[in-house]
Protein backbone atom coordinates (compact mmCIF):
# COMPACT_ATOMS: atom_id res chain seq x y z
CA UNK A 1 0.00 0.00 0.00
CA UNK A 2 1.24 3.43 -0.74
CA UNK A 3 1.42 5.51 1.82
CA UNK A 4 1.48 9.26 0.56
CA UNK A 5 2.47 12.55 2.75
CA UNK A 6 1.12 15.74 2.35
CA UNK A 7 3.25 18.51 2.52
CA UNK A 8 0.57 19.74 5.02
CA UNK A 9 2.38 16.93 6.99
CA UNK A 10 5.54 17.28 6.43
CA UNK A 11 5.23 21.56 8.04
CA UNK A 12 3.48 20.14 11.00
CA UNK A 13 6.18 17.43 11.96
CA UNK A 14 8.69 20.47 11.14
CA UNK A 15 7.00 23.07 13.29
CA UNK A 16 6.90 20.59 15.83
CA UNK A 17 10.60 19.77 15.84
CA UNK A 18 11.13 23.65 15.81
CA UNK A 19 12.35 23.74 12.39
CA UNK A 20 12.05 25.51 8.78
CA UNK A 21 12.87 23.75 5.84
CA UNK A 22 12.71 25.75 2.11
CA UNK A 23 9.96 24.41 -0.01
CA UNK A 24 12.44 22.25 -2.00
CA UNK A 25 13.80 20.98 1.46
CA UNK A 26 9.82 20.40 2.19
CA UNK A 27 9.17 18.28 -0.85
CA UNK A 28 12.25 15.78 -0.70
CA UNK A 29 11.06 15.58 2.89
CA UNK A 30 7.94 14.40 1.60
CA UNK A 31 9.13 11.98 -0.47
CA UNK A 32 11.70 10.72 1.32
CA UNK A 33 9.40 10.29 4.96
CA UNK A 34 7.41 8.56 2.74
CA UNK A 35 9.13 6.08 1.30
CA UNK A 36 10.40 5.19 4.95
CA UNK A 37 6.32 4.77 6.18
CA UNK A 38 5.38 2.58 3.19
CA UNK A 39 8.43 0.12 4.55
CA UNK A 40 7.31 0.34 7.90
CA UNK A 41 3.72 -0.22 6.52
CA UNK A 42 5.37 -3.72 5.29
CA UNK A 43 4.78 -4.93 8.88
CA UNK A 44 1.46 -4.90 8.60
CA UNK A 45 1.39 -7.79 6.31
CA UNK A 46 2.33 -9.69 9.26
CA UNK A 47 -0.23 -11.46 11.42
CA UNK A 48 0.66 -10.51 14.94
CA UNK A 49 -2.92 -12.16 16.43
CA UNK A 50 -1.08 -14.18 18.44
CA UNK A 51 1.89 -11.61 19.76
CA UNK A 52 1.88 -10.16 23.20
CA UNK A 53 2.50 -6.18 22.23
CA UNK A 54 5.94 -5.41 23.05
CA UNK A 55 6.46 -2.20 25.31
CA UNK A 56 9.90 -2.64 26.26
CA UNK A 57 12.54 -4.79 24.44
CA UNK A 58 14.48 -5.76 28.06
CA UNK A 59 13.29 -8.33 29.60
CA UNK A 60 13.43 -6.42 32.97
CA UNK A 61 10.87 -5.06 35.29
CA UNK A 62 9.77 -3.04 38.22
CA UNK A 63 13.73 -1.48 38.37
CA UNK A 64 13.83 1.05 41.13
CA UNK A 65 16.34 2.59 43.84
CA UNK A 66 15.48 3.53 47.50
CA UNK A 67 14.93 7.04 48.57
CA UNK A 68 18.03 8.64 49.26
CA UNK A 69 19.65 11.64 48.73
CA UNK A 70 22.93 12.01 47.37
CA UNK A 71 24.87 15.60 46.87
CA UNK A 72 23.95 17.72 43.99
CA UNK A 73 26.57 19.28 41.30
CA UNK A 74 28.15 22.23 42.10
CA UNK A 75 26.41 24.86 40.56
CA UNK A 76 29.27 26.08 38.57
CA UNK A 77 29.38 22.80 37.22
CA UNK A 78 25.59 22.87 36.83
CA UNK A 79 26.00 26.44 35.22
CA UNK A 80 29.47 25.74 33.02
CA UNK A 81 27.64 24.77 29.56
CA UNK A 82 25.12 27.09 29.50
CA UNK A 83 24.88 29.39 26.58
CA UNK A 84 23.62 32.61 29.17
CA UNK A 85 23.01 32.65 32.73
CA UNK A 86 22.98 35.37 35.55
CA UNK A 87 22.15 35.17 39.37
CA UNK A 88 22.11 31.26 39.54
CA UNK A 89 19.81 30.96 36.97
CA UNK A 90 20.27 29.77 33.42
CA UNK A 91 18.70 32.81 31.29
CA UNK A 92 17.19 31.81 28.16
CA UNK A 93 15.02 34.13 25.57
CA UNK A 94 11.14 34.56 26.96
CA UNK A 95 8.79 32.21 25.22
CA UNK A 96 5.19 32.36 25.64
CA UNK A 97 3.72 29.29 27.16
CA UNK A 98 2.86 26.42 24.13
CA UNK B 1 -25.77 30.56 35.02
CA UNK B 2 -29.11 30.68 33.87
CA UNK B 3 -31.14 27.71 34.57
CA UNK B 4 -30.87 26.83 31.02
CA UNK B 5 -27.92 25.42 30.90
CA UNK B 6 -25.58 22.70 33.12
CA UNK B 7 -22.04 22.55 33.21
CA UNK B 8 -19.79 19.79 32.92
CA UNK B 9 -16.27 19.90 34.61
CA UNK B 10 -13.51 17.58 35.06
CA UNK B 11 -10.33 18.28 37.25
CA UNK B 12 -6.57 17.68 36.50
CA UNK B 13 -4.93 17.96 39.73
CA UNK B 14 -1.17 17.76 40.12
CA UNK B 15 0.28 16.61 43.55
CA UNK B 16 3.99 16.91 44.53
CA UNK B 17 4.55 13.43 46.71
CA UNK B 18 7.10 13.99 49.33
CA UNK B 19 9.91 11.60 49.14
CA UNK B 20 13.37 12.76 50.28
CA UNK B 21 14.71 12.57 46.97
CA UNK B 22 13.65 13.00 43.24
CA UNK B 23 11.83 10.75 41.16
CA UNK B 24 14.39 9.41 38.55
CA UNK B 25 17.93 10.68 40.45
CA UNK B 26 18.71 11.55 44.45
CA UNK B 27 18.68 15.02 44.20
CA UNK B 28 16.83 16.26 47.11
CA UNK B 29 13.57 17.77 46.71
CA UNK B 30 13.65 20.52 49.36
CA UNK B 31 11.02 23.60 48.92
CA UNK B 32 12.90 27.19 48.97
CA UNK B 33 16.27 26.52 48.22
CA UNK B 34 19.15 28.46 46.69
CA UNK B 35 18.13 28.56 42.48
CA UNK B 36 19.78 25.20 40.78
CA UNK B 37 21.78 24.33 43.77
CA UNK B 38 19.79 20.78 43.70
CA UNK B 39 19.89 19.62 40.39
CA UNK B 40 22.25 16.77 39.02
CA UNK B 41 23.08 15.69 35.30
CA UNK B 42 20.10 13.57 35.51
CA UNK B 43 17.43 16.45 35.90
CA UNK B 44 19.22 18.33 34.25
CA UNK B 45 18.82 16.03 31.45
CA UNK B 46 22.16 15.76 30.28
CA UNK B 47 23.33 13.46 27.42
CA UNK B 48 24.36 9.63 28.53
CA UNK B 49 22.40 9.60 32.07
CA UNK B 50 20.06 6.79 32.95
CA UNK B 51 16.89 7.76 34.92
CA UNK B 52 15.87 5.00 38.03
CA UNK B 53 12.98 5.02 39.39
CA UNK B 54 12.37 5.77 43.13
CA UNK B 55 10.57 3.53 45.12
CA UNK B 56 9.42 5.35 47.62
CA UNK B 57 7.41 7.68 44.77
CA UNK B 58 5.36 4.50 43.41
CA UNK B 59 4.58 3.53 47.34
CA UNK B 60 3.26 7.03 47.66
CA UNK B 61 1.06 7.22 44.46
CA UNK B 62 -0.14 3.78 45.22
CA UNK B 63 -1.10 4.96 48.54
CA UNK B 64 -2.92 7.53 47.25
CA UNK B 65 -4.57 5.79 44.24
CA UNK B 66 -5.93 3.06 46.73
CA UNK B 67 -7.21 5.61 49.12
CA UNK B 68 -9.23 7.07 46.22
CA UNK B 69 -10.56 3.68 45.65
CA UNK B 70 -8.79 3.13 42.23
CA UNK B 71 -7.55 0.17 40.59
CA UNK B 72 -3.80 -0.69 40.77
CA UNK B 73 -2.75 -1.68 36.91
CA UNK B 74 -1.00 -4.93 36.77
CA UNK B 75 1.24 -3.36 33.98
CA UNK B 76 2.04 0.36 33.73
CA UNK B 77 4.92 1.92 31.68
CA UNK B 78 6.37 5.47 31.33
CA UNK B 79 6.30 8.18 28.34
CA UNK B 80 8.19 10.54 27.08
CA UNK B 81 5.53 13.82 26.54
CA UNK B 82 7.35 16.11 24.22
CA UNK B 83 7.64 19.72 23.99
CA UNK B 84 9.69 22.61 23.86
CA UNK B 85 9.35 24.80 26.73
CA UNK B 86 12.51 26.15 29.08
CA UNK B 87 11.07 24.60 32.37
CA UNK B 88 12.24 21.16 30.72
CA UNK B 89 15.42 21.10 29.78
CA UNK B 90 15.12 17.52 28.30
CA UNK B 91 12.26 19.16 25.74
CA UNK B 92 10.70 16.46 27.26
CA UNK B 93 8.75 15.25 30.47
CA UNK B 94 8.63 11.79 31.38
CA UNK B 95 5.27 11.04 32.18
CA UNK B 96 2.26 7.81 31.90
CA UNK B 97 0.36 7.65 28.70
CA UNK B 98 -1.53 5.14 27.93
CA UNK B 99 -1.23 2.60 30.69
CA UNK B 100 -1.11 4.44 33.94
CA UNK B 101 -0.77 3.30 36.96
CA UNK B 102 -4.03 3.30 38.42
CA UNK B 103 -7.78 3.75 37.38
CA UNK B 104 -11.34 3.53 37.89
CA UNK B 105 -11.27 5.63 40.81
CA UNK B 106 -14.15 7.46 43.17
CA UNK B 107 -14.35 10.57 46.08
CA UNK B 108 -17.58 10.63 47.67
CA UNK B 109 -19.00 14.27 48.30
CA UNK B 110 -20.66 15.70 51.29
CA UNK B 111 -24.37 14.70 49.75
CA UNK B 112 -23.08 11.39 49.02
CA UNK B 113 -22.14 11.55 45.30
CA UNK B 114 -19.40 9.85 43.94
CA UNK B 115 -17.31 11.80 41.28
CA UNK B 116 -15.05 8.98 39.09
CA UNK B 117 -11.43 9.19 39.09
CA UNK B 118 -10.61 8.18 35.73
CA UNK B 119 -6.70 7.59 36.53
CA UNK B 120 -3.90 8.69 38.93
CA UNK B 121 -0.48 8.44 36.85
CA UNK B 122 2.91 9.14 37.74
CA UNK B 123 5.10 11.64 36.10
CA UNK B 124 7.80 14.56 37.09
CA UNK B 125 7.77 18.16 38.17
CA UNK B 126 9.01 21.07 35.65
CA UNK B 127 11.49 23.65 36.92
CA UNK B 128 10.47 27.16 37.63
CA UNK B 129 10.84 30.23 35.11
CA UNK B 130 10.86 33.51 36.71
CA UNK B 131 10.76 36.78 35.39
CA UNK B 132 12.13 40.46 36.17
CA UNK B 133 9.85 42.97 36.14
CA UNK B 134 6.53 42.92 34.13
CA UNK B 135 5.54 39.20 32.75
CA UNK B 136 4.85 40.85 28.94
CA UNK B 137 7.30 43.45 28.66
CA UNK B 138 10.34 41.06 30.22
CA UNK B 139 13.00 40.11 27.25
CA UNK B 140 14.56 36.96 29.01
CA UNK B 141 13.25 34.15 31.11
CA UNK B 142 15.45 32.34 34.52
CA UNK B 143 15.08 28.95 34.48
CA UNK B 144 15.42 27.41 38.07
CA UNK B 145 15.37 23.45 38.07
CA UNK B 146 15.25 22.96 41.76
CA UNK B 147 12.15 21.44 41.42
CA UNK B 148 12.76 19.70 38.24
CA UNK B 149 12.63 15.86 38.47
CA UNK B 150 10.48 16.18 41.95
CA UNK B 151 7.40 13.24 41.64
CA UNK B 152 3.87 14.25 40.86
CA UNK B 153 0.82 12.41 40.95
CA UNK B 154 -1.56 13.72 38.21
CA UNK B 155 -5.30 12.98 39.56
CA UNK B 156 -8.14 13.08 36.68
CA UNK B 157 -11.34 12.86 37.51
CA UNK B 158 -14.40 12.02 35.25
CA UNK B 159 -16.52 14.67 33.59
CA UNK B 160 -19.01 14.40 36.39
CA UNK B 161 -18.73 17.80 37.82
CA UNK B 162 -21.50 19.71 37.74
CA UNK B 163 -21.11 22.92 39.06
CA UNK B 164 -18.45 24.86 41.12
CA UNK B 165 -19.30 23.92 44.88
CA UNK B 166 -19.16 20.53 43.71
CA UNK B 167 -15.88 20.72 42.24
CA UNK B 168 -14.64 22.65 45.58
CA UNK B 169 -16.08 20.05 47.65
CA UNK B 170 -14.26 17.34 45.36
CA UNK B 171 -11.14 19.30 46.22
CA UNK B 172 -11.22 19.82 49.80
CA UNK B 173 -12.47 15.99 50.37
CA UNK B 174 -9.20 15.22 47.71
CA UNK B 175 -6.82 17.42 49.21
CA UNK B 176 -7.86 15.88 52.94
CA UNK B 177 -7.57 12.26 51.91
CA UNK B 178 -4.24 12.70 50.46
CA UNK B 179 -2.90 14.79 53.60
CA UNK B 180 -4.13 12.41 55.93
CA UNK B 181 -2.54 9.46 54.54
CA UNK B 182 0.53 11.80 54.53
CA UNK B 183 1.84 11.52 51.03
CA UNK B 184 1.91 15.06 50.44
CA UNK B 185 1.40 18.53 52.14
CA UNK B 186 -0.62 19.71 49.54
CA UNK B 187 0.13 23.22 49.76
CA UNK B 188 -1.12 25.29 46.94
CA UNK B 189 1.04 28.49 47.83
CA UNK B 190 4.10 26.24 46.74
CA UNK B 191 2.55 24.54 44.12
CA UNK B 192 2.36 21.20 45.80
CA UNK B 193 -1.24 21.09 44.50
CA UNK B 194 -2.28 22.55 40.99
CA UNK B 195 -5.56 22.42 39.96
CA UNK B 196 -6.41 22.77 36.06
CA UNK B 197 -9.99 22.76 35.41
CA UNK B 198 -12.02 22.22 32.36
CA UNK B 199 -15.46 23.12 31.41
CA UNK B 200 -18.13 23.36 29.22
CA UNK B 201 -21.64 24.27 29.42
CA UNK B 202 -24.85 22.69 27.56
CA UNK B 203 -28.68 22.96 27.67
CA UNK B 204 -30.19 20.68 30.50
CA UNK B 205 -31.45 17.62 29.53
CA UNK B 206 -28.74 17.44 26.78
CA UNK B 207 -26.32 14.10 27.38
CA UNK B 208 -23.72 15.70 24.73
CA UNK B 209 -20.71 17.41 25.73
CA UNK B 210 -20.54 21.44 24.76
CA UNK B 211 -16.82 22.65 23.47
CA UNK B 212 -14.88 22.88 26.72
CA UNK B 213 -12.27 25.57 27.87
CA UNK B 214 -9.26 24.52 29.85
CA UNK B 215 -8.82 27.06 32.95
CA UNK B 216 -5.11 27.45 34.45
CA UNK B 217 -3.62 29.36 36.84
CA UNK B 218 -5.57 28.72 39.71
CA UNK B 219 -4.03 29.93 42.94
CA UNK B 220 -6.56 28.78 45.40
CA UNK B 221 -9.34 26.24 45.79
CA UNK B 222 -11.52 29.76 46.11
CA UNK B 223 -10.42 31.01 42.77
CA UNK B 224 -11.74 27.24 41.25
CA UNK B 225 -14.79 28.36 42.26
CA UNK B 226 -14.69 31.97 41.01
CA UNK B 227 -13.07 31.04 37.83
CA UNK B 228 -15.39 28.12 36.58
CA UNK B 229 -18.50 30.44 37.38
CA UNK B 230 -16.87 33.01 35.92
CA UNK B 231 -16.22 30.82 32.82
CA UNK B 232 -20.15 28.43 33.02
CA UNK B 233 -21.50 31.96 32.74
CA UNK B 234 -19.55 33.72 29.77
CA UNK B 235 -19.92 31.05 27.63
CA UNK B 236 -23.73 30.65 28.61
CA UNK B 237 -24.00 34.53 26.91
CA UNK B 238 -21.76 32.92 24.49
CA UNK B 239 -24.54 30.13 23.46
CA UNK B 240 -27.46 32.46 24.60
CA UNK B 241 -26.06 34.50 21.30
CA UNK B 242 -25.87 31.59 19.20
CA UNK B 243 -21.86 32.33 19.34
CA UNK B 244 -19.48 29.30 19.24
CA UNK B 245 -17.51 28.10 22.70
CA UNK B 246 -13.35 28.03 21.34
CA UNK B 247 -11.85 25.31 22.61
CA UNK B 248 -8.42 26.84 24.33
CA UNK B 249 -6.87 27.39 27.30
CA UNK B 250 -7.49 30.19 29.43
CA UNK B 251 -6.16 31.83 32.39
CA UNK B 252 -7.36 32.66 35.41
CA UNK B 253 -6.90 37.12 36.26
CA UNK B 254 -7.60 36.28 40.14
CA UNK B 255 -7.11 40.34 40.56
CA UNK B 256 -10.05 41.00 38.07
CA UNK B 257 -12.15 37.93 38.16
CA UNK B 258 -12.12 37.21 34.63
CA UNK B 259 -10.42 34.39 32.47
CA UNK B 260 -8.34 34.87 29.52
CA UNK B 261 -7.54 33.68 26.61
CA UNK B 262 -3.79 33.44 26.36
CA UNK B 263 -2.97 32.73 22.56
CA UNK B 264 -5.01 33.59 19.36
CA UNK B 265 -5.17 30.58 17.16
CA UNK B 266 -3.52 27.94 18.67
CA UNK B 267 -2.31 24.88 16.74
CA UNK B 268 -4.30 21.30 18.52
CA UNK B 269 -1.41 19.95 21.29
CA UNK B 270 0.55 17.15 19.84
CA UNK B 271 2.82 16.12 22.35
CA UNK B 272 4.06 12.65 20.25
CA UNK B 273 4.17 10.69 23.44
CA UNK B 274 6.50 7.16 22.57
CA UNK B 275 7.73 4.62 25.40
CA UNK B 276 10.51 6.38 27.33
CA UNK B 277 13.18 3.33 26.42
CA UNK B 278 15.11 4.20 29.34
CA UNK B 279 13.00 2.70 32.18
CA UNK B 280 11.35 -0.56 32.17
CA UNK B 281 7.96 -1.41 33.04
CA UNK B 282 6.42 -1.71 36.43
CA UNK B 283 4.52 -4.81 36.73
CA UNK B 284 3.58 -4.65 40.46
CA UNK B 285 3.29 -7.42 42.84
CA UNK B 286 -0.26 -7.91 44.06
CA UNK B 287 0.60 -9.08 47.59
CA UNK B 288 2.79 -5.53 47.76
CA UNK B 289 -0.61 -3.44 46.82
CA UNK B 290 -2.68 -5.60 48.88
CA UNK B 291 0.06 -5.17 52.02
CA UNK B 292 0.04 -0.59 51.92
CA UNK B 293 -3.54 -1.41 51.48
CA UNK B 294 -3.88 -2.98 54.81
CA UNK B 295 -1.42 -0.47 56.29
CA UNK B 296 -2.72 2.43 54.60
CA UNK B 297 -3.80 5.44 57.67
CA UNK B 298 -7.69 6.12 58.77
CA UNK B 299 -8.56 7.92 55.99
CA UNK B 300 -11.33 10.91 56.78
CA UNK B 301 -14.49 8.74 56.16
CA UNK B 302 -13.62 6.05 58.73
CA UNK B 303 -12.54 8.97 61.17
CA UNK B 304 -15.65 10.94 60.73
CA UNK B 305 -17.22 7.74 61.75
CA UNK B 306 -15.03 7.29 64.62
CA UNK B 307 -15.27 11.10 65.99
CA UNK B 308 -19.06 10.58 65.84
CA UNK B 309 -18.96 6.98 67.53
CA UNK B 310 -16.06 7.71 70.41
CA UNK B 311 -17.15 11.61 70.81
CA UNK B 312 -20.42 11.72 70.55
CA UNK B 313 -20.21 14.59 68.00
CA UNK B 314 -22.92 15.18 65.02
CA UNK B 315 -22.36 14.05 61.88
CA UNK B 316 -21.72 17.66 60.70
CA UNK B 317 -19.24 18.43 63.18
CA UNK B 318 -17.41 15.16 62.65
CA UNK B 319 -17.25 15.77 58.80
CA UNK B 320 -16.06 20.08 59.11
CA UNK B 321 -13.56 18.33 61.53
CA UNK B 322 -11.80 15.70 59.50
CA UNK B 323 -12.21 17.59 56.43
CA UNK B 324 -8.60 18.80 57.32
CA UNK B 325 -6.17 16.56 58.75
CA UNK B 326 -4.62 19.61 61.12
CA UNK B 327 -7.45 20.54 62.50
CA UNK B 328 -8.38 17.11 63.17
CA UNK B 329 -5.37 16.40 64.74
CA UNK B 330 -5.43 19.63 67.02
CA UNK B 331 -9.04 18.98 67.82
CA UNK B 332 -7.89 15.26 69.07
CA UNK B 333 -4.80 16.77 70.89
CA UNK B 334 -7.52 18.88 72.97
CA UNK B 335 -10.46 16.05 74.01
CA UNK B 336 -7.76 14.25 74.94
CA UNK B 337 -5.99 17.30 77.29
CA UNK B 338 -9.64 18.34 78.09
CA UNK B 339 -12.71 16.45 77.53
CA UNK B 340 -15.55 17.99 76.76
CA UNK B 341 -15.56 16.90 73.02
CA UNK B 342 -18.53 19.18 72.03
CA UNK B 343 -17.30 21.80 73.94
CA UNK B 344 -13.94 22.14 72.00
CA UNK B 345 -16.09 21.48 68.62
CA UNK B 346 -17.77 24.15 69.10
CA UNK B 347 -14.60 26.09 70.00
CA UNK B 348 -12.60 24.95 67.27
CA UNK B 349 -15.44 25.21 64.51
CA UNK B 350 -16.58 28.59 65.92
CA UNK B 351 -13.89 30.72 66.92
CA UNK B 352 -10.97 29.14 65.37
CA UNK B 353 -12.33 28.87 61.95
CA UNK B 354 -13.49 32.63 62.15
CA UNK B 355 -10.49 33.70 62.69
CA UNK B 356 -8.46 31.25 60.42
CA UNK B 357 -10.82 32.47 57.94
CA UNK B 358 -10.60 36.22 58.50
CA UNK B 359 -6.80 35.91 58.56
CA UNK B 360 -6.61 33.51 55.50
CA UNK B 361 -4.65 31.51 56.79
CA UNK B 362 -4.51 27.19 56.03
CA UNK B 363 -5.24 25.25 58.49
CA UNK B 364 -1.56 23.57 57.99
CA UNK B 365 -0.26 26.98 59.05
CA UNK B 366 -1.75 27.39 62.32
CA UNK B 367 0.79 28.18 65.20
CA UNK B 368 -1.57 28.09 68.05
CA UNK B 369 -0.89 24.44 70.46
CA UNK B 370 -3.86 22.20 72.27
CA UNK B 371 -2.18 22.64 75.08
CA UNK B 372 -2.60 26.58 74.71
CA UNK B 373 -6.51 26.16 74.07
CA UNK B 374 -7.26 23.96 76.57
CA UNK B 375 -5.44 26.16 79.16
CA UNK B 376 -8.30 28.85 77.89
CA UNK B 377 -10.67 26.11 78.22
CA UNK B 378 -10.15 25.31 82.16
CA UNK B 379 -9.65 29.25 83.03
CA UNK B 380 -13.42 29.01 81.62
CA UNK B 381 -14.49 25.64 83.30
CA UNK B 382 -13.01 26.99 86.38
CA UNK B 383 -15.20 30.96 86.25
CA UNK B 384 -11.77 32.29 85.62
CA UNK B 385 -12.94 33.91 82.62
CA UNK B 386 -16.40 34.89 81.34
CA UNK B 387 -17.22 33.16 77.94
CA UNK B 388 -17.54 36.42 76.65
CA UNK B 389 -13.72 36.97 77.18
CA UNK B 390 -12.47 33.96 76.73
CA UNK B 391 -13.52 34.51 73.15
CA UNK B 392 -11.50 37.93 73.10
CA UNK B 393 -8.31 36.25 75.36
CA UNK B 394 -8.39 33.20 72.09
CA UNK B 395 -8.06 35.82 69.85
CA UNK B 396 -5.23 37.35 71.51
CA UNK B 397 -3.63 34.16 71.38
CA UNK B 398 -4.25 33.99 67.89
CA UNK B 399 -2.54 36.79 66.74
CA UNK B 400 0.43 37.05 69.00
CA UNK B 401 0.90 33.88 70.06
CA UNK B 402 0.76 34.51 73.95
CA UNK B 403 -0.79 32.34 76.21
CA UNK B 404 -3.99 32.79 78.09
CA UNK B 405 -2.68 33.11 81.56
CA UNK B 406 -0.12 36.35 80.55
CA UNK B 407 -3.41 37.96 78.41
CA UNK B 408 -5.86 37.22 81.28
CA UNK B 409 -3.29 38.93 83.54
CA UNK B 410 -2.01 41.89 81.43
CA UNK B 411 -5.50 43.06 80.66
CA UNK B 412 -7.02 42.40 84.31
CA UNK B 413 -9.53 40.11 82.08
CA UNK B 414 -10.35 37.55 85.43
CA UNK B 415 -13.78 37.08 85.95
CA UNK B 416 -15.81 38.92 88.71
CA UNK B 417 -17.99 36.63 90.95
CA UNK B 418 -17.76 38.37 94.01
CA UNK B 419 -21.26 38.87 94.98
CA UNK B 420 -20.13 42.23 96.61
CA UNK B 421 -18.48 43.77 94.38
CA UNK B 422 -21.26 42.92 91.51
CA UNK B 423 -24.43 44.28 94.04
CA UNK B 424 -23.55 48.00 93.82
CA UNK B 425 -23.35 47.61 89.87
CA UNK B 426 -26.73 45.89 89.81
CA UNK B 427 -28.10 48.19 91.89
CA UNK B 428 -26.81 50.99 90.08
CA UNK B 429 -28.15 49.25 86.66
CA UNK B 430 -31.75 49.31 88.14
CA UNK B 431 -32.01 52.65 89.58
CA UNK B 432 -31.10 54.14 86.25
CA UNK B 433 -33.15 51.82 84.22
CA UNK B 434 -36.66 52.29 85.37
CA UNK B 435 -39.05 52.00 82.87
CA UNK B 436 -37.05 48.53 81.69
CA UNK B 437 -37.72 47.35 85.34
CA UNK B 438 -41.11 48.06 85.01
CA UNK B 439 -41.27 46.16 81.79
CA UNK B 440 -39.90 42.87 83.21
CA UNK B 441 -42.47 43.28 86.59
CA UNK B 442 -45.18 43.36 84.00
CA UNK B 443 -43.96 40.19 82.31
CA UNK B 444 -41.50 40.71 79.29
CA UNK B 445 -38.92 38.24 79.64
CA UNK B 446 -36.20 39.99 77.34
CA UNK B 447 -36.27 43.19 79.60
CA UNK B 448 -34.03 40.86 82.31
CA UNK B 449 -31.49 39.90 79.45
CA UNK B 450 -31.29 43.48 79.04
CA UNK B 451 -30.33 44.41 82.55
CA UNK B 452 -27.73 41.79 82.63
CA UNK B 453 -26.41 43.00 79.40
CA UNK B 454 -26.09 46.40 81.37
CA UNK B 455 -24.04 44.72 83.85
CA UNK B 456 -21.73 42.98 81.86
CA UNK B 457 -21.23 46.06 79.92
CA UNK B 458 -20.60 48.13 83.08
CA UNK B 459 -17.09 45.03 84.24
CA UNK B 460 -17.05 44.74 80.56
CA UNK B 461 -17.92 41.76 79.76
CA UNK B 462 -15.95 39.84 83.01
CA UNK B 463 -19.16 39.64 85.56
CA UNK B 464 -20.19 36.32 85.99
CA UNK B 465 -23.31 36.24 84.19
CA UNK B 466 -24.41 33.32 86.48
CA UNK B 467 -23.80 35.57 89.89
CA UNK B 468 -25.67 38.39 87.82
CA UNK B 469 -28.44 36.86 87.24
CA UNK B 470 -29.06 35.69 90.66
CA UNK B 471 -28.20 39.03 92.43
CA UNK B 472 -30.87 40.87 89.68
CA UNK B 473 -33.31 37.97 89.92
CA UNK B 474 -33.09 38.33 94.25
CA UNK B 475 -33.14 42.40 93.37
CA UNK B 476 -36.55 42.01 91.20
CA UNK B 477 -38.83 38.96 91.73
ZN1 LIG C 1 18.92 15.33 39.98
Amino acid sequence: MEHTLSLEEVRHVARLARLVFKPEEEEMFRQQLSRILDHVQRLNELDTSRVQPTFHVVPLKNVMRRDETRPCLPRDEVLANAPDAQGGFFRVPKITEG
Amino acid sequence: MSGKYEAVIGLEVHVELNTKSKIFCSCPTEFGKEPNTQVCPVCLGLPGVLPVLNEEAVRKAVQAALALNCEITSYAKFDRKNYFYPDLPKAYQISQYDLPLARNGWIELSGGKRIGIRRVHLEEDAGKLVHQGDITSAAFSFADYNRCGVPLIEIVSEPDIRDPEEARDYLTRLKGILQHIGVSDCRMEEGSLRVDANVSVRPVGSREFGTRTELKNIGSFRAVYRGLSYEIERQSKLLDRGEPVIQETRHWDEQNGVTRSLRGKEEAQDYRYFPEPDLVPLQLDPDWVEEIRRTLPELPEARKARFVREYGLPEYDADVLVSSPPIANFYEECVRLFGEPKTVSNWVMGELFRLLNDSGMEPEELKLRPSELVSLLKMTREGVVSGKIAKDVFEQMFRTGEDPESIVKKHNLVQISDKSALEPLVLQVIAENPKVVDDYKSGKKQAFAFLVGQVMKATKGRANPAVVNELLHKRLD
